[in-house]
């Protein structure tokens, strides 16, 4: 492996170019400590966003070399072997600058989804008993520990061909509500994620799966609210 | 359309593809059988004429095919080409009617 | 910007197969049921037509024909073992199986059209 890494960064909007820059090859090194070391070292204007540095955030989300990455746990040794890296912004969202990405329509279809808890009209005077072994709790654990980071959303091809598809993660999240016994909302979100606009347009090309840091399968859930709709449909309620 | 059809059209792609593939496999299977030794029309036609059996199963597939099509070719098109909205659903339904028209034309041709 | 190195693994593979082999079925169904519908104007006529089925490339085209059509079908069965049996954890094999299943058809049509 070469001593220093060849490193192709995004500059700029969406009309924008890659600027290059040198940076020293270490052992045990991320990809996020590349990209830190430009904006100390080398160039103080790159833009780019980064919080816990361990994994557990999502913030860090990036275009590695192709694929949406968290930045913090991959490292260089494992996708740039040559030295040679090229980052970019997160696909499937405007740019705000260089690295970082307007994460705000992510979250508006999160809202369109109805990907929130939605209370009884009384609150319940009991606590809710639900078994982890049972069957919907097991359905909603596949999906749950979803962070928001993006990276499925980025890595989905539906979403870039159809700007109204709600994209995985929000139907991932719909998922693990729908199997939410305390949920009251049940109606209005199996009407939210059907149509070409939710569930219905997922393809199954289950690049949210394959890039998923968390190893969730929102291809799975999306096609557990297929299911769902299509037996809400049968039964006349949709 | 609204998502309620959009809905609708995905039961009816999955509902077609189901009864297609055990039309495609028997289609397959005749195909191979068919063709060896090279396509002939006596052949052919000794085996669907006045056969309602085959009758009914090339109608019934033609209709399916034709359904499953005409919904593929709305995904597609709407996907990969700026056309989308009304017009592209008409299109699509009219395409689908063509194909399940000719297809029904043919096993009829055949019978 | 299309770029490979995020749309390579099988999945996406076997989706790019999939909506390919769904279109070219779809465009070559007028052409088939045209074709077929030559027997309405008779024997001799359909029997003319079917002679040109005879060709050296006539038969190479019905062979990626019959590829197709097993590619789809096979491709199509993964995807509803997906959505309705919540098959996921097996979805690279079944697309393994998939192009196994498609192969030995594809084998089966050349080896008795030829």
């Amino acid at each position: 492996m070469s001593q220093t890494l060849e490193v192709q960064v995004w500059r700029g909007r969406e009309d924008g170019g890659y600027q290059t820059f040198e940076v020293p090859a270490r052992d045990n090194q991320t990809i996020l400590d590349v990209v830190t070391h430009i904006q100390r070292e080398l160039d103080p204007t790159l833009s780019y966003r980064f919080a816990c540095r361990v994994g557990m955030c999502g913030s860090c989300a990036m275009t590695v070399n192709g694929k949406a990455r968290w930045t913090c746990r991959t490292h260089v040794k494992k996708v740039a072997p040559d030295g040679k890296l090229q980052l970019q912004p997160l696909s499937n969202m405007p740019v705000i600058k260089d690295l970082v990405a307007d994460m705000a329509e992510f979250f508006n279809k999160w809202t369109r989804a109805k990907g929130y808890f939605v209370p009884a009209e009384k609150p319940s005077t009991d606590f809710a008993m639900i078994a982890p072994d049972s069957p919907k709790r097991q359905e909603a654990e596949v999906g749950i520990e979803c962070i928001n980071c993006g990276i499925c959303y980025a890595s989905c091809d539906v979403v870039a061909w159809k700007p109204a598809y709600l994209g995985p993660a929000q139907l991932n999240r719909a998922w693990t509500l729908v199997n939410d016994e305390r949920d009251h909302g049940q109606r209005d979100r199996a009407r939210a994620v059907s149509g070409d606009a939710g569930c219905h347009s997922c393809h199954s090309l289950q690049a949210c799966t394959e890039r998923c840091p968390k190893h969730l399968d929102p291809a799975y859930s999306i096609a557990g609210l297929k299911r769902l709709t299509m037996k809400a449909a049968l039964r006349g309620e949709l | 359309m609204t998502a309620r059809l959009e809905l609708w059209l995905w039961i009816a792609a999955r509902l077609t593809a189901f009864v297609l593939a055990f039309g495609v496999l028997i289609h397959l299977i005749t195909v191979i059988y068919a063709v060896r030794g090279g396509l002939s029309a006596t052949e052919i036609l000794a085996r669907t004429q006045g056969n309602v059996a085959w009758l009914i199963f090339y109608v019934l597939f033609a209709w399916s095919v034709a359904i499953h099509a005409g919904i593929g070719t709305r995904t597609i098109v709407g996907e990969w080409t700026a056309w989308r909205g009304r017009s592209l659903d008409m299109a699509c339904l009219v395409f689908a009617l063509y194909l399940g028209v000719a297809g029904t034309q043919a096993a009829l041709g055949l019978f | 910007m299309f770029d490979v190195r995020s749309r390579s693994h099988p999945t996406y593979l076997a989706f790019v197969v999939h909506r390919l082999s769904g279109l070219v079925l779809t465009l070559f169904l007028p052409a088939h049921f045209w074709a077929l519908s030559r027997a309405i104007q008779g024997e001799a006529v359909l029997e003319g037509f079917l002679r040109w089925t005879d060709h050296s490339l006539v038969k190479a085209v019905e062979t990626l024909l019959v590829l197709a059509l097993a590619a789809h079908t096979a491709s199509g069965l993964r995807l509803m073992a997906l959505e309705f049996l919540g098959w996921r954890r097996q979805q690279k094999t079944l697309v393994a199986v998939s192009a196994g299943v498609t192969m030995a058809v594809g084998l089966g049509f050349l080896l008795n059209v030829y």
